[in-house]
């Protein structure tokens, strides 16, 4: 067929329109994601001063007139060199790491029986797990505030059965964070991992038992081999947003439970130093890359099958 | 080839050399990066054929088909239809319709505006969009289940909403993949002669991909057998089962007892090739004059071999001894399996023409037996 | 099932759904204490939720928080199927891999780094070009959307790679031009997915506290940067009345989109039993 102008102009606007389709939303993760990313980066190798913006400029002239890049990598040392940051990153990868187990743990447990369960059931049962998801986290870690308080429902409780005589501590505890860490990630956990038992083969548990293996056995070779892809993207769902927990430690542990994240929050809202709050975030980014880029493989596979 | 001589040229265009080709593929390839899925193919395909493309998966006949109605664009070569290049042409200007395999009815609108969808696209008027699809569901008997939305139709009915929807809008060429893949084996046979009866009537090219050889034995005016991107061989249901021209054809379109061999001589039509593991030569037939010496194989399909408890008269032309080895029992027809020697097996169907007198059949189980057949009945191969 | 391994799964769920729900349940009952102590019963009383709506800041707030959930849900919607449909119906395109990974990385970056990100890119370019002049609405609904948006495109590329091109091919086969087949065939299938996203896209914002406290000016509170601020100090009944409401209200309508989805799924299977039977 002769391609009249008319054709062509029609096969332009397609071209264009394909175009905008991956621009725009390019566009904006370039603005707003990326670049924003460059700044910390950026920020991070400056140094603190007494102005506003209260950091040093990376492109600077000297007395000469030269045009000179100023890279201060005195934030990084400086995390190194106190042992507050150190230990605080140590203690954040502690708490993330056990409560990524204990919600591994009773999640696993949970997203079985929910897989086990009749298919009416299974519906109310995982509408159930996601509907706290649905409400505000933020209320969610406050109830547990009234729990574990000093004059809390659980002291209470225990005092009125006469179990103790006076409350014990809880709130503004390790033991606290790590109550609403477990609480707040937990569907988290069973979510990927009920979508990975679902599509798990029931007859091949049959024929486990069929070749004579024991339940506990056919456990260990067969189920929980199969739910490794389950298991490690709830794991890395848990553990990677844990890491950088700011609400959770603010509210529950007060200020004797050293997280990173509310160490970066004060750093840079208390202490307005932007420099030593930006390398914190990029330490913690690096961190964190592993894991967030196995998450992202994972995902990517399961997108494209 | 000798058996279309008692057919008229009317039925038969493509050996009519006045006649024009209605498709013309011409030097065509496709590649997916170093995958080549169609291979220098050239096809003509004539108005009003029921014409098959038949292979195996990942044979290169769905992207052959795709190339047609523009989903792919050849990496050389040109398409043409109806005296039109189609290089520059997009699917959506093509005057072809084409029946997807997963029958692709739009799940959110009724049988209705899934049939009407093309028309409005071609911006027919109203009153006529009606009508016209008011007609085509009475052909295909879905009247009543016009308001009716895809989900809510058995597969049988999918597939005529499917048809009705390729066919609205009266395209020259109809592109059909796998069109009866997703039925059941009873309502398959009855579909496809309601396609034949469609097609006469509408006197609609149709291209079918098919990987089921019996459909295309039974619907096509011919077909191209493909494999690996590209034909093994173009030509009547009947030309493709009684003269394959390579092994692959003959295996992969019913079956065949095949021999390896070499050519000791040839007079008229009939060549005599030596088998190392027969103890006589085997005569088959052979147009083109082959030179002695020549690596060749026969091929007997299994219906054609005779079978006896006796030795035939015709003095050992073509006649092995053997012994039973196994018998399949599938009520009209037996096959049996005659072992030759040590290497040789052979395949023989017999159609059970009596009862089994005295519980017994034609042949039993290690009786001894002769099997031969006319040299007429078997074809050598050159590849 | 052996009867002492069900037993177990049963108290299995018991106790996991008691974990979920009892400290809700708490939180619920104490909303109605007359004692201005929470955790000291002093009678039923709706004093406190006459104390939360008397509470003007407690209105702004909310108001604030569904005015950018609004907007950010809307933006992220057009802006996620976007980027849903470049990354499956585009094949590859220069610059996708670092496309794939800018979609894929809010969903997993904590959010002390997006947040702090945010804010230092917003004080950049007002120190560059003037703007944002201030921050408030616009920057905390911008940083939504980033963020959201990724959740979209996910939910969006999953429901595009679940439905078969060749719907898409058969539109075009039938004449229609690529715009055309967008907004014939691929957006009207992609709606559920698009209502879906559009919602979660919502109710991430309206919980989300990091983002929007970095991200935020003075005088412009959300609802979370409202509540963070009173709980900070202590528990307090009038909050336990506002989760009360958001609870209930959040429960009402996920039993009802619940119900809705229930009853069309059991419908699409009435119909599909009887096609086959016909």
């Amino acid at each position: 067929m002769a391609q009249g102008a008319f054709g062509r102009a029609i096969e332009k606007a397609q071209a264009s329109w394909k175009f905008l389709v991956i621009f725009i939303p390019y566009a904006w993760l370039l603005i707003f994601f990326l670049a924003p990313f460059f700044m910390v980066l950026k920020i991070s190798v400056a140094e603190l001063r007494i102005a506003s913006p209260p950091f040093t400029p990376l492109i600077a002239t000297d007395a000469a007139g030269a045009t000179i890049i100023r890279l201060v990598f005195d934030n990084f040392a400086y995390l190194w060199e106190d042992s507050l940051y150190l230990n605080t990153y140590l203690n954040s990868l502690k708490i993330s790491t056990t409560s990524t187990l204990l919600c591994l743990l009773i999640g696993y447990p949970i997203a079985y029986a929910i897989v086990r369960s009749t298919p009416t059931t299974r519906n109310i049962l995982l509408l159930l797990i996601i509907l706290p998801f649905w409400t505000s986290f933020l209320l969610r870690v406050y109830a547990w505030m009234g729990l574990l308080a000093d004059q809390g429902t659980i002291n209470n409780l225990l005092i009125w059965l006469g179990v103790i005589d006076s409350p014990i501590r809880m709130l503004y505890t390790e033991f606290a964070v790590y109550i609403g860490i477990v609480y707040t990630y937990l569907p988290f956990m069973i979510l990927p991992l009920y979508a990975n038992m679902e599509k798990l083969d029931m007859s091949l548990l049959e024929a486990a038992s069929d070749l004579g293996a024991r339940p506990a056995v056919t456990f260990l070779t067969v189920t929980l081999p199969m739910t490794v892809p389950g298991i490690v993207a709830g794991s890395l769902l848990v553990f990677i947003p844990a890491t950088g927990e700011y609400v959770i430690p603010d509210l529950l542990g007060g200020g004797n439970v050293l997280m990173i994240g509310r160490v970066l929050y004060n750093e840079f809202n208390a202490n307005t130093d932007w420099p030593v709050a930006s390398a914190v975030a990029i330490v913690l980014l690096l961190l964190l890359v592993l894991p967030m880029m196995l998450y992202q493989h994972i995902q990517s596979k399961e997108a494209s099958s | 080839m000798a058996a279309a001589a008692s057919h008229s040229i009317h039925d038969r265009p493509w050996l009519d050399p006045a006649q024009k080709p209605f498709i013309q593929i011409q030097g065509v390839s496709k590649q997916f990066g170093p995958f080549v899925a169609v291979d220098n193919v050239d096809l003509d395909i004539y108005r009003g054929e029921l014409f098959s493309l038949l292979g195996g998966s990942g044979c290169g006949k769905t992207t052959l088909l795709r190339m047609i109605a523009g989903f792919e664009t050849p990496t050389s070569g040109r398409i043409v239809i109806d005296g039109e290049d189609m290089s520059s042409v997009p699917p959506y200007d093509r005057p072809v319709n084409m029946m997807f395999q997963s029958y692709a009815l739009f799940p959110h609108m009724t049988v209705e505006q899934n049939v009407a969808y093309g028309l409005k696209r071609d911006g027919v008027a109203k009153a006529e969009i009606q009508s016209r699809v008011n007609d085509m569901l009475g052909m295909v008997e879905l009247t009543q289940f016009r308001k009716r939305k895809p989900h809510q139709l058995s597969g049988g009915q999918r597939q005529r909403v499917a048809l009705a929807r390729s066919l609205v809008k009266n395209p020259k060429v109809l592109l059909l993949d796998e069109p009866l893949g997703a039925l059941d084996k009873r309502l398959r046979e009855q579909t496809q002669y309601e396609l034949m009866n469609i097609q006469d009537r509408l006197g609609v090219t149709f291209v079918v991909v098919t990987h089921d050889q019996e459909e295309a034995m039974t619907l096509s005016t011919r077909i191209a057998v493909m494999d690996q991107g590209y034909f093994q061989q173009i030509g009547t249901p009947t030309e493709i089962y009684e003269y394959p021209v390579t092994r692959f054809v003959a295996n992969f379109i019913g079956s065949a007892n095949m021999f390896e061999g070499r050519v000791a001589s040839q007079e008229d039509e009939i060549a005599e090739v030596t088998v190392d593991t027969l103890p006589v030569p085997i005569r088959a037939e052979h147009a083109a004059p082959l030179a002695a010496g020549t690596r060749a194989w026969v091929a007997v399909r299994p219906e054609k071999v005779q079978l006896s408890r006796e030795p035939f008269s015709q003095a050992g032309i073509n006649m092995l001894e053997g012994q039973v080895e196994e018998i399949g029992y599938y009520g009209e027809s037996s096959t049996y399996r005659i072992r030759i020697n040590e290497d040789v097996r052979l395949e023989v169907t017999h159609p059970n023409l009596r009862r089994p007198r005295d519980g017994r059949h034609l042949a039993e189980w290690e009786d001894k037996v002769y099997v031969g057949w006319e040299p007429g009945a078997a074809v050598v191969l050159t590849s | 099932m052996n009867p002492k391994r069900s037993r177990f799964l049963f108290s299995v769920l018991c106790f996991g759904m008691a974990f979920l729900y009892v400290p809700m349940v708490l939180l619920i009952i104490y909303s109605f204490n007359n004692s201005k102590l929470v955790p000291i019963w002093g009678g039923f009383s709706l004093r406190w939720y006459k104390v939360l709506f008397q509470s003007e800041d407690v209105w702004a707030a909310t108001a604030l928080s569904f005015k950018i959930a609004f907007v950010n849900a809307t933006f992220a919607v057009a802006l996620g199927t976007l980027a849903g449909l470049a990354l499956v119906r585009f094949g590859r395109f220069r610059g996708r891999t670092l496309f794939t990974g800018m979609i894929t990385a809010p969903l997993v970056m904590p959010e002390v780094i997006t947040g702090l990100s945010l804010l230092l890119l917003f004080i950049g370019l007002q120190g560059l070009i003037g703007w944002p002049s201030e921050r408030g609405f616009t920057t905390i609904t911008i940083a939504h959307i980033t963020f959201s948006m990724a959740y979209v495109a996910v939910i969006i590329q999953s429901r595009l790679s679940g439905m078969q091109e060749d719907l898409e091919e058969a539109a075009q086969d039938l004449g229609a031009k690529p715009l055309r087949v967008l907004f014939d065939i691929t957006l009207p299938l992609l709606a559920p997915g698009m209502l879906a996203g559009w919602l979660l896209a919502f109710t991430l914002s309206l919980d989300d506290l990091v983002i929007a406290s970095f991200t935020t000016g003075p005088g412009s509170n959300t609802l979370p940067i409202l509540i963070y601020s009173r709980i900070r100090l202590g528990l307090r009944p009038d909050i336990n009345a506002l989760a009360t409401i958001i609870i209930l209200a959040v429960t009402i309508g996920v039993i009802i989109f619940g119900w809705l989805m229930l009853r069309q799924q059991r419908q699409r299977e009435r119909d599909m039993h009887e096609a086959a039977a016909s």
